[in-house]
């Protein structure tokens, strides 16, 4: 008999007396969970109680929410190259803490991941190291340089679930035109961030008042605008697989939903800084705050959550960049974009839940079902025979983020001593409790 | 007499002087007040006081400059403080120390003062966070430039008498100007009527919201103004097409007779220097005796600064 991380024999175990939530088989009501000895899903439902499961470990969640591990769809790894700000060990750490079971990563490595070599050296390190599952993108062009296209068929054989340049962004109209052409014949996903690099050329914040203020260049949003524009025209040519990364900008949702009334299909990501902060709260130069693309203004935060309410927007991600501190502690201009978001990912989520912008069953399939539908993942929802990856969720238990109690290598939280409400309780992977508070 | 009736003063008592953003209109009368006995100090034949005697003022330019940059020298100089330069070419910044590490090197040899001009907009908050001593903003980035703006005040005042109902004109390139954005605060807080006129290209986003009337040519904006304070051309800062060429922009925004015609009679000419003479002011206009105040200016900045010295020092007690 195998063991499990604990040491005890695998056996089957329960969940039972949860708020079971999962969008994509449409449940919704107080329940159970029986996990096989495999840690597959066995049953699901309100038919799953104490008294049907038999002799097995009971997990009672009574006053809890059990929903399928949370598929981050945007991290930064930090493995190869940037193992001192995060590695595979650390990030499973601070995902389980915060019910992230699967990721998807990026290619903005060192080396780039590029080539079918450089992506199986990562997959067995992931293997090896990672307790949750890591699902790479690989980039777009070689070396992030924008201009000559990736092996798409060879490492969509490897196992690269879709292209991007993660930070960067393709502007070369005939490299992107080509992209779009070939990636059509192998299938693949185009993941990109759109922001033109002249437009925002030097930019480190929103361009307006608060730019101005603080003597910073600013990145208008339009920099954003065109760069969705040029990508949307492009894909209407060839109808290939095309998701946008991150959207900073409310105005990209009226050009987003012009081409989807075109019946060009594409998906849309957001992360979920863009639907907490807004460019006020980077206050005198904190540079945790310092996002690619920029927070915006309060009216564009709110257009965000909008788009999410109204499905413009499919997934929610943490954009999860862990940065040390050498790289952050310099001038706002210098230091590097980004924040560690990973473990506070689903906490700050339910703060759309708890001040009535997002139902939560729109929160949870922005951060399960859809990821996992767009990257291909076997993940995001709990019908029988599916990984019994959960998250059990107290959506009330109140909690202050505290930067030295955080389970990433990287400290940069861009929510320091932000009260929030909502915790996760236990992560299960593969039907195994990996954490538990 | 003092500048200001001394009852609308109140003392500025924060540890740092880091931007006009964090003055009230009290404290700046204060330290208006106080400057003018370093005026008439620095007119006589000894200039030398003790006040700061014992205490050490470096001075960190990450920026080359020579006026700001000796005008801190001579200010501390002249109070009894021991004054040392410290010059980017000379600084270990260039063989890859960050701005913290150098901040806290320096912070090692416990100085009092710590004057600093960064080329990045924050860079003298964040030492001022970093260190032990008073720190001085002599210019970061494009975002404050405190006593430059104290200085354009202090010399308004003793020319004109008033600085409230004034019409003020800022020109030129705004929008990488931590000069203008100064004095937009200081003037307008003061009561002027503060307008800036540039080409939209160098006009920053959302300027309108600092209390100021914008405007995009010169004639409409110079209109019944009493005072023009134009600036420097910052060449090195462009990295875009701004504007066509220096010689479109002569035609346009420059200073020449012809357009202070559109101003009032009486108008007098300031510029925080240094100025380039036949880009954005012409050069016997910049030299009038009747209309420039540019070099009133540099007599007050070593007034002005001397008087923040003092101030900062007397708050570390």
């Amino acid at each position: 008999m195998s063991k499990n991380s604990y040491g005890e024999p695998n056996m089957k175990s329960a969940i039972i007396n949860a708020r079971i939530i999962d969008t994509k088989n449409d449940i919704d009501e107080i329940g159970g969970i029986l996990i096989d000895e495999k840690g597959f899903v066995e049953a699901i439902g309100k038919e799953v109680t104490k008294n049907n499961v038999g002799d097995v470990k009971i997990y009672d969640c009574a006053n809890k929410i059990a929903i399928p591990g949370v598929i981050d769809g945007r991290v930064f790894a930090g493995e190869p190259g940037f193992e001192y700000k995060e590695n595979y060990r650390t990030l499973s750490q601070a995902a389980i803490s915060g019910g992230v079971t699967s990721v998807v990563t990026m290619p903005n490595t060192d080396p780039v991941i590029d080539d079918v070599s450089t992506f199986d050296f990562i997959k067995r390190r992931a293997r090896d190291k990672s307790l949750i599952k890591i699902h790479s993108l690989a980039s777009l062009t070689k070396n992030l340089d924008g201009n000559e296209i990736t092996e798409f068929g060879l490492l969509k054989l490897s196992g690269a679930v879709g292209f991007t340049d993660g930070i960067k962004c393709v502007q070369c109209n005939n490299v992107m035109d080509k992209i779009f052409n070939y990636a059509k014949n192998q299938n693949a996903l185009i993941v990109q961030m759109p922001q033109d690099n002249e437009l925002s050329k030097n930019g480190v914040i929103n361009e307006g008042l608060i730019a101005t203020k603080l003597g910073l260049k600013g990145i208008p949003d339009y920099a954003e605008h065109v760069l969705i524009e040029r990508d949307l025209r492009l894909l209407s040519q060839y109808k290939s697989k095309y998701h946008i990364a991150l959207l900073s900008s409310g105005k990209s949702l009226e050009i987003i939903n012009e081409w989807k009334s075109k019946n060009i299909d594409f998906t849309t990501g957001v992360s979920i800084n863009h639907l907490s902060l807004n460019e006020n709260d980077i206050g005198e130069f904190r540079t945790f705050l310092k996002l690619s693309p920029p927070l915006r203004t309060e009216q564009d935060r709110l257009d965000l959550i909008r788009g999410v309410k109204n499905g413009t927007i499919d997934i929610i991600v943490s954009d999860h960049k862990p940065e040390d501190e050498e790289s952050k502690r310099l001038t706002f201009q210098k230091c590097a974009t980004g924040s560690s978001g990973i473990e506070t990912f689903l906490s700050l989520a339910l703060e759309q839940y708890h001040n009535g912008n997002l139902e939560l069953k729109t929160i949870v399939k922005a951060i399960t079902e859809n990821p996992a539908k767009i990257f291909g993942i076997n993940a995001g929802s709990l019908e029988k025979g599916m990984p019994a990856d959960i998250a059990v969720i107290d959506l009330e238990k109140p909690w202050v983020v505290k930067r030295d109690q955080m389970q990433s290598k990287s400290k940069n939280t861009a929510i320091e001593d932000k009260k929030l409400q909502g915790k996760v309780e236990k992560t299960f992977l593969n039907g195994k409790l990996v954490f538990e508070i | 007499m003092a500048l200001f009736k001394t009852k609308q003063a109140v003392k500025y008592e924060k540890k740092h002087l880091l931007g006009i953003q964090d003055l009230s209109i009290p404290e700046i009368v204060h330290i208006l007040n106080e400057s003018q006995s370093f005026v008439e100090l620095n007119r006589k034949e000894n200039k030398k006081l003790s006040l700061l005697k014992g205490k050490t003022q470096i001075n960190l330019f990450f920026e080359s400059s020579t006026r700001t940059l000796s005008s801190f020298e001579l200010a501390g100089k002249r109070l009894g403080a021991d004054v040392m330069n410290m010059n980017v070419s000379n600084s270990a910044i260039k063989k890859g120390e960050t701005l913290i590490d150098t901040a806290m090197t320096l912070n090692a040899m416990h100085p009092d003062i710590l004057v600093i001009r960064h080329g990045d907009s924050g860079a003298a908050n964040l030492l001022s966070r970093k260190v032990n001593c008073a720190v001085i903003n002599a210019g970061d980035g494009w975002r404050e430039h405190p006593t430059q703006a104290l200085l354009d005040a202090m010399t308004i005042k003793m020319k004109i008498g008033k600085i409230e109902g004034l019409k003020i004109a800022i020109c030129g390139d705004i929008m990488h100007s931590r000069v203008a954005r100064s004095n937009i605060y200081l003037l307008t807080m003061m009561g002027a009527e503060v307008r800036v006129i540039a080409p939209s290209t160098l006009m920053p986003k959302e300027i309108h919201q600092f209390g100021v009337k914008v405007y995009t040519n010169m004639e409409d904006g110079l209109k019944d103004v009493d005072i023009i304070m134009m600036l420097r051309m910052q060449l090195e800062r462009m990295d875009g097409s701004y504007i066509p060429s220096t010689r479109e922009y002569y035609e346009f925004f420059a200073l020449d007779y012809k357009k202070i015609k559109h101003a009032k009679e009486d108008a007098l000419i300031m510029h925080p220097g240094p100025m380039n003479r036949g880009i954005e002011i012409d050069a016997s206009l910049a030299d009038d005796i009747n209309r420039s105040i540019i070099v009133q200016q540099v007599e007050m900045g070593v007034a002005v600064r001397m008087a923040c010295l003092k101030i900062l020092m007397e708050n570390q007690i």
